[in-house]
């Protein structure tokens, strides 16, 4: 790790300004992405803002629905007896990521604002556009097995590797960010952002700027949800693939459908017109068939990824089952049902 | 907001304070160290091990004010005023309550023979404990997901799993 100076934040205000003071600084929440990166020499920070004593660990009622505070810890937001309760799908998405441990460390904000990444951009001593702009990306023909097969650019196929966030894309999310500029809202649609030709943004968060809350909507879906999350092994692995499915039903067809997949994208990944599609069909295999259909239309794999495709399909077609029989995936349980 | 003492150049060191196993102690820490490396370089805690140090195996887990975390990815100074549980302090604990034994999760692992080298089983105890701590796993399917992220090389897993619901069980009585 770089050598750095560390000073400690005890409101949001003090962040920002301890940001402009030092724009080459970076705040820190749960450190289990940030430090991680440092000890690769991929993050050398001149400064780290601490802002895990800021007050904003608490979950309240917002507007119908729950506002999450950016520095509740992933296991807190997880096991709170609202979200559980009211956003199953949030807490399951949380409770298939990473381990217990990093659970508890890791917060809100943190996890929104993990780095999109793959193994080369952990590596130094390979070209990779994000970590060093320009300088090429070694996994276009390269090893790339687990790449995007949505919305890539010839620059980065790297993946968002967050669960959490796909069960957000799902919910409808609003984070609520704080800066020089004062505050704003931005729609978890708009939050993450494609490589592009300019991959080293992840997302639309600007210098300087605090996450200060995830903001749930009033409907949590509590009923017809799922998250499903198929991996290399059973357990703390990332998603190859993900799909968080939310359904309201009317009788036996769908009135609404929302559904977003994680580990194919540079963010959560949702199709809108293979959810409008869906609008007033029945609810049968069929139906979601010809809807996962459209989605992998889109597809471009990579040399090794090809198997995602198929996989994709096949586990939105799931998903959706799950989420319409109400039987959602079972954390403990790995039998896919 | 507390700063690099004030100055404009970045102090070396910062005073923090630890609870470390029932004992307080002011250290003076560089920022760039992790508590795994205070613990285990500093003060001479070495029952904490080092796997990945990219957290990504749990062997360094310690519990921190009562949760359980990979001290690998903490940095000490952001931890000043926590209260720290190491595998030292497992059986420090019963010691305090006079009773003078092993946790009983540590009775346990040697019960239902938890472990084959050891490296992972500090980790692994620590785990346990702060699992119980937590207090939702109940079945073994949710134990065995719960502890996924200690990974064990000898492949101990059956046994652990055994000896963390034979605690559980007796706790429950
Ligand atoms: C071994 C391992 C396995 C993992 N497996 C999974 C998995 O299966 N699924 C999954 O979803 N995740 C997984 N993760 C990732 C984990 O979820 C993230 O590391 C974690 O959520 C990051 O949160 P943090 O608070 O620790 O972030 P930090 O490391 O503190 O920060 C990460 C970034 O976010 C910025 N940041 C933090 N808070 C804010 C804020 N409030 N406003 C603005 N910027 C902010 C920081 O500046 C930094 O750039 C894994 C991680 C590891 C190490
Ligand atoms: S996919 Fe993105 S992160 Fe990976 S090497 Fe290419 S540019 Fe870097
Ligand atoms: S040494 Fe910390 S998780 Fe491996
Ligand atoms: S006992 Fe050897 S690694 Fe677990």
């Amino acid at each position: 790790m770089n050598r750095f100076d560390y000073v400690r934040a005890g409101t949001v205000a003090e962040a920002i300004q301890a940001f402009q003071a030092d724009p080459k600084a970076r705040f820190i929440a749960g450190g289990t992405n940030l430090v991680d990166l440092m000890k690769y020499d991929v993050e050398r920070p001149e400064r780290l803002i601490d802002i895990t004593r800021l007050p904003l660990t608490a979950i309240d009622a917002h507007e119908g629905g729950l506002r999450v505070g950016a520095l509740v810890t992933n296991a807190a937001a997880a096991y709170d007896p609202r979200v559980r309760e009211r956003y199953p799908i949030l807490a399951n998405a949380i409770l298939a990521g990473a381990s217990a441990q990093l659970r508890n460390a890791a917060s809100t904000g943190g996890n929104l604002n993990q780095r999109t990444r793959c193994y080369y951009f952990y590596d130094t001593a390979t070209p990779c556009n994000k970590r060093e702009p320009g300088s090429g990306c070694s996994a276009v023909g390269g090893v790339n097995r687990i790449h995007a097969i949505f919305g890539t650019s010839e620059y980065c196929i790297a993946t968002h590797p967050s669960d959490m966030c796909v069960a957000l894309a799902a919910l409808e999310a609003t984070v609520q960010v704080s800066g020089p500029e004062g505050e704003r809202s931005i729609a978890f649609a708009d939050y993450h952002r494609l490589p592009g030709d300019d991959p080293a943004k992840d997302n639309t968060l600007q210098p300087g700027e605090i996450v200060v809350s995830v903001d749930l909507p009033e409907n949590g879906f509590a009923t017809n949800y799922t998250y499903l999350k198929l991996r290399d092994r059973l357990s703390y692995a990332f998603a190859l693939v993900s799909v968080a499915a939310v359904l309201d039903l009317d009788g036996d067809s769908v009135k609404t459908v929302r559904f977003a997949l994680g580990g194919v994208a540079h963010k959560p990944w949702r199709n809108r017109d293979a959810e409008a599609f869906l609008q007033g069909k029945p609810a049968t295999r069929e139906s979601f068939r010809a809807a996962a259909d459209l989605v992998v239309a889109e597809a471009v794999p990579q040399s090794e990824n090809g198997f995602k495709v198929e996989l994709a399909r096949r586990a939105i077609v799931r998903g959706l089952e799950q989420a319409a029989a109400g039987t959602p995936q079972s954390l403990s349980d790995k039998r896919i049902q | 907001m507390a700063t690099a003492s004030g100055s404009a150049r970045p102090a070396t060191t910062f005073d923090i304070t630890l609870t470390i196993n029932g004992e307080t102690r002011k250290i003076a820490v560089a920022p760039w160290t992790t508590l795994l490396d205070l613990l285990r370089e500093r003060l001479d805690l070495t029952g904490t091990k080092k796997g990945c140090d990219h957290g990504q195996c749990g062997a360094c887990t310690v519990l921190v004010d009562g949760m359980r975390v990979n001290s690998c990815l903490v940095l000490a100074v952001m931890k000043d005023g926590a209260e720290i549980t190491t595998v030292e302090g497992l059986a420090g604990l019963a010691h305090q309550k006079g009773t003078n034994t092993l946790h009983p999760i540590q009775e346990a692992f040697v019960e239902h023979d938890a472990f084959q080298c050891g490296y992972c089983t500090p980790g692994q105890l620590c785990s346990s404990v702060g699992l119980m701590n937590e207090g939702h796993a109940k079945s073994r399917d949710e134990i065995r997901e719960a502890m996924s992220g200690n990974i064990c090389r000898c492949g101990a897993y059956t046994n652990i799993v055994d000896a963390i619901q034979d605690v559980m069980q007796e706790a429950g009585r």
